[in-house]
C-alpha cells in the first residue's frame, strides 16, 4: 500500500500543545468513543483556520437586510467583511454595504464616541434602516468607548433599536461571537405583535440562505403546510425577528451559532427546538418529517412524505450518475461548525465516498464524540486544525477531494486535491434536495476534472499505481 | 497610552471631534495596514508573515489575499485573548513565534502590529528581546509597527520593506548592485522588472518579489509554504548597492527603505514614479541606465517602438473617452498618467490612502491633467460612485471592488491593481513597463470596442 499513502516527511509533527485535539478512530473492534480536547483558545503561531469574536457576531447577523451594520474601529474588519458571503435578500440590500467609523489615530486617543454617534445618526437619516448594529472591535473596549450608552441615544433619538454587538476580536473564540450576536437577536425578538400566525409556525435558525437556499427550504415548508415567522437570518427582516415568539418551534440549523438563542427563546416563551440540517437527502427529509411530526398533523406529514418521495424521484437518476463516477474516492472535511460535518459525512457517503479526515473550527465534546460514532475506522478527527496538519492528513489519507472555505482551497489545489467550497461565500445552493444534486455536481466536477492527470503528484501517483499493476 | 503619545507622526492629525467630516467609511477603497505588511514579509524568502494581536487579523487578511491570489499564505498569530490584553503579550509572542520556528523553520520571521498591540502599548524591539532572552534562535525576526489606524495597506507593505532593510541590511565595499523597491505591484509585474535587471546585466535586489512565493507551480510534493521569494542574502547586500530605485512618487518625503539605506550605508536613492506608459516607463529606463552605467538593451527599444505604433493604431478609439481611476495612490498616478498620454482623460482619480501628497504628486506626474479633474484621497466607495454618476465616465479602471457601482452605473471596468476577486488570473495582470502598458492598452481599446458593438444594433463584425 505504499502508493496509496504520500510523503509527508516534508511536514512537521504536531505541536505538543494539540495534540490531544487530533484523533485517530480505531476499528470497529477496538474504538470507544473518548472526550477530545476542544473548544479553547487556538495555540499561538498554530496558523488556525479560525477567526476571531468579531467575525463569529458579523457572520451571524450579516444577512439582516435592513438593518446598518456598522462596524466601529478601525478600517480591516469592516473592509475584509464587505459583500463577503452570499446571502441573498429578496428586498433591501443594505446588508451587501461595508459601514465603518474608521478610527484614525487621533480617534483612539480621545475616543470614538462622538464619531460612532454622528456616524449611526448619518446613516439612519440617510438609508432610513429598520435597525442598526454597531459591532465593537478589538480596541473600542480599550480606548475606553461606552458603546452602549451610544447605542441607548441613538436610539432614543431615532426611535429604532440600535443594538451594540460585543465583539471584541479577542475576549474569546468565534463561539462568543456567535453569543454577542443571538444576544443582540434576542433583544429584537418579542418586540412586535403575533396576531394572525397560522396554527404551524416555526422559525428556522442558523440558515443564512447562502445563494437562496433559506428560500428552498421554506418551499419545502410551504407545500408541506407549515409557515416560516422568521428565518434567522437569512432574509430577514427586523419586523419578523420581532415576532420570532410567535412561533411554535425553532428549527435549529447551524446549531453552534444558533443554540444560545434557542435555549434563550425556549426559557423565555417556552417554545421548543430541534436541531436539524438542511445538508443532504437524508438530513433534509428528517427535517421535514421531524417538524411535521411535531405538529402532529397527519395531513403535515402525508403531504412531507410526499414531498420527499417527489424530489427524492426528481434528483436520483443524475444522482446516480455521480455517484458512478464517485464512489470510492476518499474526501477531507475541514468547515466552521461539526453539525455540518456530520451533515458531509453522511452526503458522501451517499456518493459513495468516504470521510478520511473530519474536522471543525468551533467543535465541542458531544460533537466530536458524535462523529467518532459515524466514522469509519480510521477517519482522523481533528478540532481547531491548521494548514500544515491539513496537507499532513491529506497526504497521509491520499484524500481526491477536499471540503472547506477558501482558506483551505490552496491546501487541496497545490497538492492535486479536487475542492468544494462549502463555506458561506458559495455561489450555490448546496441546501434541500436540490442542494444535494448541485453538491454532487460541484464534488464530481472538481474530482473527475482531468486537470488532475497533469498535476505532478497525481501524474506520479498514477504512474506508481500503474507499475504496481504491471 | 504610551505608544500612541509619540506624538511626532501625529502633527498633521486631527481627531474627529476637531474637524467633524464625514464620519463613516462605506465601502472602503483601502485595507488596513497589517495586510500590505503580510504581502511585503511573503515576498522574502522562506519568511512567515507573524500578527501580533487577535486571530482574525490574520484569518481575515489570509483569506483576502487567497482570493487574490490564489496561493496559500500561512500568517501566524500571537491570538491575543482578555488575560494578553490587561498583562501584556510577551508571552503569547514568544510562544508563538517558538511554534512557527518549530513549524516551519523559516528563514525570516516578520512581525506586525495589530491596532490592539498598538492600543495597549506594545513594544515590538521588547519583545523580540524577551524572545531571544527566552528562546535564542539565529533566525532573523524583522519587526514593524502596523497599527491600522494609521495609514491603509500600502503604508504597512512600505514600512515592512523598510524595516527588512533597516534591520538585515549590512554595509561594506560597493558592488555592482541596484536595489529595487517597485511597492505593491503584480507578480506579473515582478517577473517583468526582474528580467529587465537581468537584461541591464547589473546585479540586483528585489524587495518584495513574490513572484513566485504568491505566484507558484503545483507542488509535486507538500511544501510548508510557496517557494520563493528575495533571498536573505539579498537583502543583507542591499546595505552594499550602489543605487536605490523606488516606486512611488508619493514617497517623496516619506521614510521608506530607500532613505534607510541612504542614511546608514550612503547608497542614493532614485524616486521615480510607477512606470505605467511610455512617458513613466522613460523615465524608469533613464534611471536604471544611469545607475547602472549600460545602455538599454535592444529589446526594450522594440517593445517602446511596438507600444507606440500600439497607440497610433488604436488612438481614434479612445480619444477623449471619460475614465474614473481608483485605487492605491501610486497606482492611480501611473494609470493617469497612461492614460492621458493615450488622450483619455482622467475624470475622477480616487484613493483611499492619505499620503498627504497625491494631487501634488499626481499633477507633477501628469501635467496635462484638466484642472476640473476630481482628485481625492481619502475617499471611499460610496463617494467614488457619486461623482462617477455626476460625471459619466466611459469606463472605470481599477480593483474588482468597483465592479458593483460599474453594474449600477452601466459602466464597463477595466480589472487592475488589488484585489481583483472575480476573474481568474488578477495576481498576474501586467502593469509595468512598456510590455504592461501594451497589455493595459489593448484592453482600455478593447473594452470600448466591445461596448460599441453591444450597444449597436447594426451588429458589425469589422471595426
Amino acid at each position: 500500500m505504499a502508493a496509496e499513502t504520500m510523503d509527508t516527511m516534508e511536514l512537521p509533527d504536531l505541536i505538543p500543545e494539540r495534540e490531544r485535539q487530533v484523533l485517530r478512530k480505531g476499528d470497529a473492534q477496538t474504538a470507544a468513543v473518548v472526550d477530545m480536547e476542544c473548544n479553547k483558545a487556538s495555540v499561538a503561531g498554530s496558523v488556525s483556520q479560525r477567526a476571531c469574536v468579531f467575525c463569529g457576531s458579523r457572520v451571524v447577523l450579516y444577512p439582516i437586510s435592513d438593518a446598518i451594520h456598522l462596524v466601529h474601529g478601525p478600517i480591516g474588519c469592516a473592509a475584509y467583511t464587505w459583500d463577503i458571503r452570499g446571502a441573498l435578500s429578496s428586498g433591501p440590500q443594505l446588508h451587501r454595504n461595508s459601514f465603518s467609523t474608521d478610527l484614525r489615530e487621533m480617534d483612539v486617543i480621545y475616543g470614538g464616541e462622538k464619531k460612532l454617534e454622528a456616524a449611526l445618526m448619518e446613516l439612519i437619516a440617510k438609508h432610513r434602516p429598520n435597525a442598526a448594529f454597531v459591532y465593537s472591535t478589538c480596541i473600542v473596549g480599550i480606548i475606553g468607548d461606552d458603546v452602549d450608552a451610544v447605542c441607548r441615544r441613538v436610539s432614543r433619538a431615532t426611535g429604532i433599536p440600535v443594538l451594540p454587538v460585543n465583539s471584541e476580536g479577542f475576549k474569546g473564540t468565534k463561539r462568543d461571537g456567535y453569543r454577542a450576536a443571538c444576544d443582540a437577536l434576542f433583544n429584537l425578538v418579542g418586540t412586535e405583535p403575533t396576531e394572525g400566525l397560522g396554527p404551524y409556525s416555526i422559525n428556522i435558525l442558523g440558515d443564512f440562505n447562502l445563494a437562496g437556499e433559506t428560500w428552498i427550504i421554506k418551499e419545502y415548508l410551504r407545500k408541506i403546510g407549515i409557515d416560516v415567522v422568521a428565518c434567522m437570518t437569512g432574509d430577514a427582516r427586523i419586523q419578523d425577528i420581532g415576532r420570532a415568539h410567535g412561533a411554535k418551534l425553532n428549527l435549529v440549523q447551524c446549531s453552534g451559532s444558533m443554540i444560545y438563542l434557542a435555549q434563550n427563546m425556549q426559557k423565555r416563551y417556552g417554545i421548543p427546538f430541534k436541531r436539524v440540517s438542511f445538508f443532504g437527502i437524508e438530513d433534509m427529509a428528517a427535517a421535514l418529517y421531524e417538524t411535521a411530526q411535531f405538529f402532529g398533523a397527519p395531513e403535515l406529514m402525508d403531504r412531507a412524505r410526499e414531498l420527499v418521495r417527489g424530489e427524492i424521484d426528481g434528483i436520483m437518476p443524475e444522482l446516480k450518475r455521480y455517484r458512478e463516477k464517485l464512489a470510492g474516492k476518499k474526501a477531507a472535511v475541514y468547515v466552521g461548525g461539526a453539525f455540518k460535518a456530520f451533515s458531509l459525512v453522511r452526503a458522501l457517503r451517499l456518493l459513495g465516498m468516504q470521510t478520511a479526515v473530519v474536522g471543525s473550527q468551533t467543535g465541542d465534546k458531544d460533537d466530536y464524540r458524535h462523529l467518532q460514532e459515524i466514522s469509519d475506522p480510521g477517519t482522523i478527527i481533528v478540532d481547531d486544525s491548521n494548514p500544515l496538519e491539513l496537507a499532513r492528513f491529506c497526504m497521509e489519507k491520499n484524500v481526491d477531494l477536499f471540503i472547506g472555505g477558501v482558506k483551505e482551497r490552496p491546501i487541496a489545489y497545490k497538492m492535486g486535491i479536487g475542492f468544494c467550497d462549502h463555506n458561506h461565500e458559495r455561489k450555490e445552493p448546496l441546501a434541500g434536495f436540490v442542494g444535494m444534486l448541485n453538491f454532487a455536481k460541484e464534488v464530481y466536477g472538481s474530482v473527475c476534472s482531468p486537470v488532475w492527470k497533469l498535476t505532478p503528484r497525481c501524474a506520479e501517483r498514477y504512474v506508481q499505481r500503474k507499475e504496481a499493476v504491471s | 497610552m504610551t505608544a500612541l503619545g509619540k506624538g511626532a507622526a501625529l502633527k498633521n492629525e486631527r481627531c474627529y471631534e476637531e474637524v467633524g467630516g464625514d464620519p463613516v467609511t462605506q465601502n472602503a477603497c483601502k485595507l488596513c495596514t497589517p495586510l500590505g505588511a503580510c504581502l511585503a514579509f511573503r515576498g522574502v524568502a522562506g519568511c512567515i508573515p507573524f500578527l501580533h494581536g487577535s486571530q482574525g487579523c490574520s484569518t481575515y487578511i489570509r483569506r483576502y489575499l487567497i482570493s487574490h491570489f490564489r496561493e496559500p499564505i500561512d500568517v501566524a498569530s500571537s491570538n491575543f485573548h482578555e488575560q494578553t490584553a490587561v498583562f501584556g503579550g510577551s508571552a503569547v509572542f514568544t510562544a508563538g513565534v517558538g511554534n512557527v520556528l518549530r513549524q516551519y523553520q523559516p528563514a525570516v520571521v516578520g512581525a506586525a502590529t495589530t491596532c490592539l498591540a498598538e492600543t495597549i502599548g506594545e513594544d515590538m524591539e521588547r519583545l523580540v528581546s524577551d524572545l531571544q532572552k527566552a528562546n535564542p534562535t539565529t533566525v532573523p525576526v524583522v519587526h514593524v509597527s502596523t497599527a491600522s489606524y494609521r495609514g491603509t495597506h500600502i503604508d504597512g507593505f512600505h514600512d515592512a520593506v523598510r524595516a527588512l532593510v533597516a534591520q538585515l541590511a549590512q554595509g561594506g565595499a560597493p558592488l555592482d548592485r541596484v536595489n529595487l523597491f517597485p511597492g505593491m505591484v503584480s507578480t506579473a509585474d515582478l517577473r517583468h522588472l526582474k528580467e529587465v535587471l537581468e537584461d541591464f546585466g547589473v546585479g540586483y535586489t528585489l524587495l518584495s518579489d513574490y513572484s513566485e512565493s504568491m505566484d507558484g507551480e503545483t507542488w509535486s510534493r507538500p511544501e510548508k509554504q510557496q517557494p520563493g521569494g528575495t533571498p536573505l542574502a539579498d537583502i543583507r547586500l542591499a546595505g552594499r548597492g550602489k543605487a536605490s530605485i523606488e516606486f512611488g512618487r508619493t514617497l517623496a518625503g516619506r521614510e521608506t527603505a530607500a532613505t534607510a539605506l541612504a542614511e546608514k550605508f550612503g547608497v542614493a536613492r532614485h524616486l521615480v514614479g510607477t512606470p505605467i506608459g511610455i512617458r513613466e516607463t522613460d523615465r524608469f529606463f533613464d534611471v536604471l541606465r544611469l545607475v547602472s552605467g549600460r545602455a538599454t538593451p535592444e529589446k526594450y527599444q522594440g517593445q517602446r517602438g511596438r507600444l507606440l505604433d500600439a497607440y497610433v493604431d488604436g488612438h481614434k478609439y479612445v480619444f477623449e473617452k471619460r475614465a474614473v481611476v481608483y485605487g492605491e495612490e501610486d497606482l492611480v498616478i501611473g494609470l493617469a498618467s497612461f492614460l492621458s498620454e493615450i488622450g483619455v482623460t482622467p475624470v475622477v482619480c480616487a484613493s483611499g490612502g492619505r499620503s498627504k501628497r497625491f494631487a501634488e504628486s499626481l499633477r507633477e506626474a501628469v501635467p496635462d491633467l484638466p484642472a476640473e479633474t476630481v482628485v481625492r484621497e481619502d475617499f471611499d466607495f460610496a463617494d467614488i460612485e457619486a461623482e462617477a454618476a455626476r460625471l459619466k465616465p466611459d469606463f472605470l479602471i481599477g480593483s474588482s471592488k468597483g465592479y458593483a457601482m460599474g453594474k449600477r452605473l452601466g459602466v464597463p471596468l477595466i480589472r487592475v491593481g488589488f484585489p481583483v476577486h472575480d476573474r481568474i488570473g488578477g495576481q498576474r495582470i501586467h502593469h509595468l513597463g512598456y510590455l504592461g502598458a501594451q497589455e493595459l492598452f489593448d484592453r482600455v481599446v478593447n473594452t470600448i470596442l466591445e461596448r460599441k458593438q453591444a450597444m449597436s444594433p447594426v451588429g458589425y463584425s469589422y471595426l
